[in-house]
């Protein structure tokens, strides 16, 4: 910002870079921490951030491999970690795939089309996506419970229910999508019409090409919000075989069964491609939320 | 053109099944006693036909799916909370009334007639025998039978006999009787009169009939004494003379008692006030620090004479990316009181092993701190992006008229960015305070007042209140959580309509 670079301003920066470096490092001592923790052997706490002793444990625990310990005693892993991120994969998958059927053509209406009551319906979409999901809790699990009376499946305890609850983000979906769909030029698809296409033919040959980048950032994104979702799934999973890794973890730090380095290597498992995919589609979905603010 | 009409078809054939399987829900709607959904489902069934074939409906042809889905999976749920708040529904009223009722017809009291027991085997069959006490009473014998495989009752026909005992048979030994015991308790054995004999020892098979008989007025009468349970649909039970409740309850409407409970009844009124009061402080406290890091972290790493600007964004942006239900159990552990480095640290330095769990100030603390990691690089790349948008000439002619950093700050970044960014902190302060992930996690909502009689706890949020009232202690109340959700609902709609304006004066300037 300043354009002139005095002398204080190299006081400055080598300030800001200290004062930088010191908060980043508090900030990342947990993410050493855990690192340290998972290949520490043993299940307490103590030692140092550098470990004495060096073990694999917990990681061949958290791979669903078994090891003898130093009296000869196999342990076998705890839970079912490997079954459980499948289990949140399976659901984040389905759930992805869903909203993203059912909020592509309405994102297209309301960029291309007019039609009665477009503004009311963008604004409830807007209003509708602030209502956290944990707040009708009860109605989704009391839902689900009577669904299961007569539909086995799509009971309490099912992935596919799981799957549908999830299904509420696609109001924002429609917000990201409808955003991109605005900031593709109208005319191609008018090209299109000129030549004799239906607009749906234009809708799907046209402009789905060109906005192939959002849809799969919102796949993912509604994918990675499967991933790690926590309120309506503790309401709606169980039995320990169904879990998703997200409730799962959960197990690992009960005062009666502490497995502090088995959850460290769960958690690091887990988090890097989690972390990894994060990175990459976050710059989308902040401009998504800023694009209303800043562009005007 | 032929790839046209496949697309058409496909997008045709889904449309149909799409209808075949509403009308498949139809007769399962309303054989679950639910005629209001089997009649809404053929209206919306109706909308959609007309939708899908109308050439003036071409553009709702788009539109309706994602608002459908918007309806059934947020619409319904909401409107089905508030539902649920206006009825008694919790573990005690768990069941309908037609459930109840059945099974309250479905208890037996045990009858005049009781038989012993021979059990025979015959070949890989099995045949009943039945003495009776009395003497010169007739005995009973049944044809060779197998046990049923499932869970079903399975009734066997017994005639007079006047053998002591089964021909051919070999009778099986007590301890051989007790591995039958599951089979056996699944046998009704019928007498020539109709009577049903069904298992009440291990060797000996009684009469049993219903308790109660039902009347046209939906009461029921006691078939030994006949004494009347008439069902009360303010309390939601069957009640006998004395007003006397008989378990189990049924669902009923109960009006506004659920939220009047929560405002008068100081069981519930205090701690809701006391989490409501906490609630609000959390959400701002920490919508004010994130903010507070992010925009000054976001000045810096704009700052074009600071390098590594790069590395340090991705660092700082880590803790938002790493998913929470990994990091916020990390912090659980580390704040550990005993075995957590973080008192393994503390009590190196200064001695101590601080309580993070069971003081309440300390849990809050620990809390507002966790929460604060969690959320600030989230506030960082919003305020970098806003920044960004600020135009250079500003400096510039600030830094002319020799202002330094500070009065930079405070006099063109902090003015420029809050109107645009106000939306996004109301947006950040209603997620806080609905963050049931968090407290979940990290205190699931301890140390718990020692004070209240419901259980509340210093670090519960309403959303994790009314989550403990519903899932865990306290008698599993779903119709109150869902009184106090309905009251969030109310604030967080609040929110919303204030943010849609400030976003809507954001767009029109």
């Amino acid at each position: 910002m300043p354009v002139v670079l005095k002398k204080s301003s190299r006081w400055r920066v080598l300030a800001a870079h200290i004062g930088l470096i010191i908060f980043i490092g508090l900030t990342l001592f947990p993410f050493l921490m855990i690192i340290s923790i998972s290949l520490r052997p043993g299940n307490f706490a103590g030692g140092s951030l550098i470990p004495h002793s060096f073990s694999l444990e917990h990681w061949k625990l958290a791979l669903g491999m078994s090891y003898a310990d130093t009296d000869g005693n196999m342990v076998h892993p705890p839970f079912p970690v490997l079954l459980w991120i499948w289990n949140s994969i399976k659901v984040s998958l389905i759930s992805a795939t869903v909203s993203l059927v059912l909020s592509i053509t309405s994102a297209y209406a309301f960029a291309r089309m007019r039609f009665r009551g477009k503004g009311t319906l963008l604004n409830g979409l807007l209003l509708l996506q602030m209502f956290p999901s944990v707040l009708a809790l009860v109605a989704i699990y009391a839902l689900f419970d009577r669904i299961g009376d007569y539909v086995p499946w799509l009971g309490v305890d099912s992935h596919w229910s799981l799957a549908l609850a999830y299904t509420g983000g696609v109001a924002q979906h429609i917000w990201l999508i409808k955003g991109y769909f605005d900031s593709v030029p109208y005319e191609l698809e008018e090209a299109a019409r000129v030549d004799g296409a239906t607009p749906f033919q234009a809708f799907v040959y046209v402009l789905l090409p060109m906005a192939l980048p959002i849809l799969v950032v919102v796949f993912v994104l509604a994918f990675l919000g499967g991933m790690i979702e926590y309120p309506v799934a503790s309401v709606l999973l169980h039995d320990e075989q169904k879990l998703t890794l997200a409730i799962g973890s959960r197990l690992f730090l009960f005062n009666q069964r502490y497995l502090w380095g088995d959850f460290a290597a769960t958690a690091i498992l887990a988090g890097i491609p989690l972390t990894l995919i994060f990175m990459i589609t976050q710059r989308w979905l902040v401009s998504g939320l800023t694009a209303g603010s800043v562009k005007g | 053109m032929k790839r046209r009409s496949l697309l058409h078809y496909a997008i045709a054939a889904v449309g149909v099944l799409a209808l075949l399987a509403g009308l498949a829900l139809v007769p399962v709607f309303y054989k679950a006693h639910q005629p209001v959904f089997a009649g809404g489902m053929i209206v919306v069934l109706g909308i959609a036909v007309w939708i899908y074939t109308s050439a003036r409906a071409y553009a709702y042809r788009y539109v309706v799916p994602g608002v459908l889905a918007v309806i059934v999976f947020i619409v319904f749920p909401m409107a089905y909370t508030l539902g649920i708040s206006f009825t008694n529904y919790s573990s005690q009223h768990l069941l309908s009334r037609e459930r109840a009722t059945d099974v309250l017809l479905q208890k037996k009291i045990a009858g005049d007639a009781s038989m012993n027991l021979k059990l025979f085997r015959v070949g890989d069959k099995y045949q009943l025998f039945f003495s009776s006490d009395d003497e010169g009473a007739p005995s009973y014998t049944s044809e060779p039978f197998a046990f049923p495989s499932g869970h079903d009752e399975q009734h066997v026909k017994l005639q007079t006999t006047t053998a002591e005992g089964v021909t051919g048979g070999q009778i099986v030994l007590l301890k051989d009787m007790f591995k039958l015991q599951p089979s056996l308790k699944q046998i009704a054995a019928v007498l020539p009169d109709g009577t049903e004999l069904r298992q009440s020892s291990l060797r000996r098979f009684a009469q049993s009939k219903p308790a109660f008989k039902l009347q046209k007025d939906g009461s029921l009468v006691g078939t030994d004494d006949g004494h009347v349970l008439k069902p009360n649909v303010h309390t939601g039970f069957f009640e006998d003379a004395a007003g006397k409740p008989i378990e189990p309850g049924f669902r009923t409407t109960v009006g506004w008692q659920n939220y009047w409970r929560v405002f008068t009844d100081p069981t519930f009124h205090q701690p809701f006030l006391r989490i409501f009061t906490w609630t609000v402080a959390f959400a701002s406290l920490n919508t004010l620090a994130t903010f507070a890091i992010g925009i000054v972290l976001a000045v810096l790493l704009n700052w074009e004479a600071l390098e590594f600007r790069g590395a340090y964004r991705m660092m700082l942006f880590l803790p938002y990316a790493v998913p929470a239900f990994i990091s916020i159990p990390v912090f659980k552990g580390l704040f550990n009181e005993n075995l957590g480095e973080i008192n393994a640290a503390i009590n190196l330095i200064f001695g101590s092993r601080p309580a993070w769990f069971s003081d309440p100030n300390l849990a809050r603390s620990m809390v507002l701190l966790v929460n604060t990691w969690l959320g600030y690089p989230y506030m960082m790349i919003l305020c970098m992006g806003l920044i960004k948008a600020i135009p250079d000439e500003l400096y510039e002619a600030s830094a002319l008229a020799g202002a330094g950093p500070i009065t930079n700050f405070f006099s063109i970044t902090l003015p420029l960015i809050l109107r645009p960014i106000a939306p996004l902190l109301i947006a950040s302060f209603a997620f806080n305070f609905n963050n049931l992930t968090l407290i979940a996690l990290l205190t699931s909502g301890g140390p718990d007042f020692l004070d209240t009689q419901v259980p509340a706890g210093a670090t519960d949020l309403l959303v994790s209140y009314t989550y403990r009232i519903a899932f865990q202690d306290s008698g599993q109340n779903y119709a109150l959580a869902s009184a106090i959700s309905s009251i969030v609902f109310l604030i967080v709609a609040t929110l919303a309509v204030v943010n849609l304006r400030l976003f809507k004066v954001n767009r029109a300037s």
